[in-house]
């Protein structure tokens, strides 16, 4: 006899977040992302509606990666040397339907680019590709409150998803989302307390909190992995029992770590494997998007999502 | 946990005056200002001062009804008040209150079932208020055993353990908030479980120091649900804070402003 399942009535609901906008709604996008949603916890179909999947973005750069490791370099040829070539790959060769631009050429060590050649890049990308944008500052915070309000400014109407915004640097983020329109990734250092914080905080500056996405910052598969699933899981369990403030989705940057650690660098295979088992752990835990960057290990993901919903 | 507000009640000045001049005006402006406080339901009682409380409870009903959609507790001693409330409430409904009593049972279980609304079971009966913990609990099983009967389910039980003013049963209070952790253990499912707090510091004072204390250890006891002042912003820091230290919510810098968002 079969046992009946024990299905949970839960009171809260993940936002949605929109990312990317078409012609008809003020941007010029040929498609868009939606993520969140959910009244359940991860692939838990009989429970509640999960009506969007988990999405990929693949990672691209402003200028030719600095940390990508051979194998990544080789997945893309020699169009990884010219950013714009290397998007267009991504897109027409492996179907991205989402790009993750990295500003890594604004950073003071990595080129330090002008706050207008940094917004000349965002409007020249638009023209070139037509998926929607995430675009992420270099990291260094005094750089990033001159750069990502003019990228942000570029890409006005556009409806990016723009990060990362931290608990010491929120505000310019948050001033330049909520003028030029689009969404705000919330970071946090694998720390509930603070991504509910940073939550607030952001949404005590106007912008709402169904504009946010929160990247909890997680570890590759043996580097931490399971303290991101459980604070992953903590915040869901708190939304879906009604704290809005923790009702986000969840972007992960899978590739980032997994190719950083020793395991990845040992063989091109199993570089693979590990940015895809990272990500296919993170799924299970909330993961709403995946920032990629390895084309191969993208396509398994994406299989695999497939695969899941096919219910 | 359920707060409900106790302020919609013909015991304070203004709702009197609200209820014998049918001022609506008053008793809208008071829904939302317990609302805004944080009440997640409103106790309406038309008290002593009402004349025909036949017709003040159904109109109290119908005019906060105007404002809110808010769960309402229909509080009142007399059946056919509560059943007056009830036939014009399209918002959830709680019955406030009935005793261990058969008779009262006999009337407001069915109506509870009839009209899908909790049902708040006090444990006094016509004997008299209950003297120590297992005459609390032997009242309260009399009462899980009447609504197993009648088909009422447990979940929508609440069951008051009646608290006790401090200067008048302090032997008491200890066995008070013990009462409310063994009624979460007397069936499974558990019936809820809710206090009127401000009995506590009836006559007493400073009251808010009493009541915001009493309401801690209360909290501490697994009390679900209360009724309460929620404009005294202390006291609702102090329920906010009891809830987080015992990690019903999860804590950051602005927790206070984070709980109040929701």
């Amino acid at each position: 006899m079969d046992a009946p399942l024990a299905l949970e009535k839960w009171s809260g609901v993940i936002s949605t977040v929109i990312i990317g906008a078409k012609k008809e709604e003020g941007g010029s996008r040929s498609n868009i992302i939606k993520i969140g949603g959910q009244s359940t916890l991860p692939l838990l179909f009989k429970e509640g509606a999960i009506p969007n999947k988990p999405k990929i973005a693949f990672e691209i750069s402003d200028i030719a990666p600095y940390d990508f490791d051979e194998e990544l370099t080789t997945a893309y040829g020699k169009a990884i040397n010219d950013p714009l070539a290397w998007a267009e790959i991504c897109v027409n060769k492996y179907k991205a339907e989402l790009l993750c631009l990295k500003m890594q050429g604004t950073h003071p060590d990595f080129g330090n680019k002008s706050p207008q050649s940094a917004a000349k890049f965002i409007s020249t990308l638009l023209s070139k590709v037509s998926v929607p944008l995430i675009i992420i500052g270099s990291g260094d915070d005094a750089k990033d409150n001159l750069i990502m309000p003019a990228c942000s400014e570029a890409a006005r109407g556009e409806r990016c998803l723009i990060g990362c915004a931290v608990q010491d640097n929120y505000k310019t983020f948050t001033a330049s989302v909520l003028a030029d329109g689009h969404s705000i990734i919330a970071e946090s250092p694998i720390d509930i307390n603070i991504a509910k914080q940073l939550n607030i905080l952001i949404s005590d500056m106007g912008l709402s909190l169904e504009r946010i996405v929160i990247n909890p910052t997680i570890g590759a598969l043996g580097y931490g992995l399971e303290y991101a699933y459980s604070i992953m899981e903590r915040a869901r369990l708190a939304a879906l029992s009604g704290d809005k403030t923790l009702a986000s989705p969840f972007i992960c940057f899978v590739g980032q770590e997994a190719w950083r650690t020793k395991e990845a660098k040992t063989s091109p295979e199993q570089g693979i494997i590990w940015e895809t088992l990272t990500a296919t752990s993170l799924i299970q835990s909330g993961a709403d998007l995946l920032v990629m960057r390895h084309p191969k290990a993208a396509q398994i993901v994406s299989s695999h999502i497939e695969a899941l919903f096919k219910e | 946990m359920l707060i409900v507000g106790e302020l919609i009640n013909g015991m304070y000045s203004n709702i009197a005056l609200a209820l014998k001049n049918h001022d609506k005006k008053i008793v809208q402006t008071c829904v939302l200002e317990q609302i805004t406080s944080g009440a997640d339901a409103l106790d309406l009682c038309c008290g002593p001062a009402s004349q025909n409380p036949l017709i003040d409870m159904p109109w109290l009903v119908e005019v906060v009804q105007e404002v809110t959609d808010k769960p309402l507790c229909l509080d009142s001693s007399n059946p056919k008040v509560i059943q007056a409330g009830l036939k014009v409430a399209r918002n959830k409904t709680i019955i406030n209150s009935t005793t261990a009593d058969v008779e009262k049972l006999d009337i407001l279980i069915p109506l509870a079932k009839k009209y899908r609304s909790g049902l708040i079971g006090i444990t006094i009966s016509a004997k008299g208020i209950p003297q120590n913990k297992d005459q609390r609990l032997e009242l309260a099983a009399m009462i899980l055993n009447q609504v197993s009967e009648k088909g009422f389910p447990i979940a929508e039980l609440y069951l008051d353990p009646i608290v006790m003013p401090i200067n008048v049963a302090q032997n008491q209070i200890r066995d008070i908030l013990e009462t409310i952790l063994e009624f979460k253990m007397i069936s499974k499912p558990s019936p809820k479980t809710i206090i009127g707090l401000s009995n506590i510091s009836q006559g007493a004072r400073p009251r808010s120091l009493i009541n915001r204390t009493f309401l801690t250890m209360a909290v501490a006891s697994g009390l679900d649900s209360v009724i309460l002042d929620p404009k005294d912003k202390e006291l609702m820091d102090t329920l906010i804070t009891a809830e987080l230290i015992l990690n019903k919510n999860i804590y950051c810098d602005s927790y206070l402003e984070a709980y109040r968002k929701k």
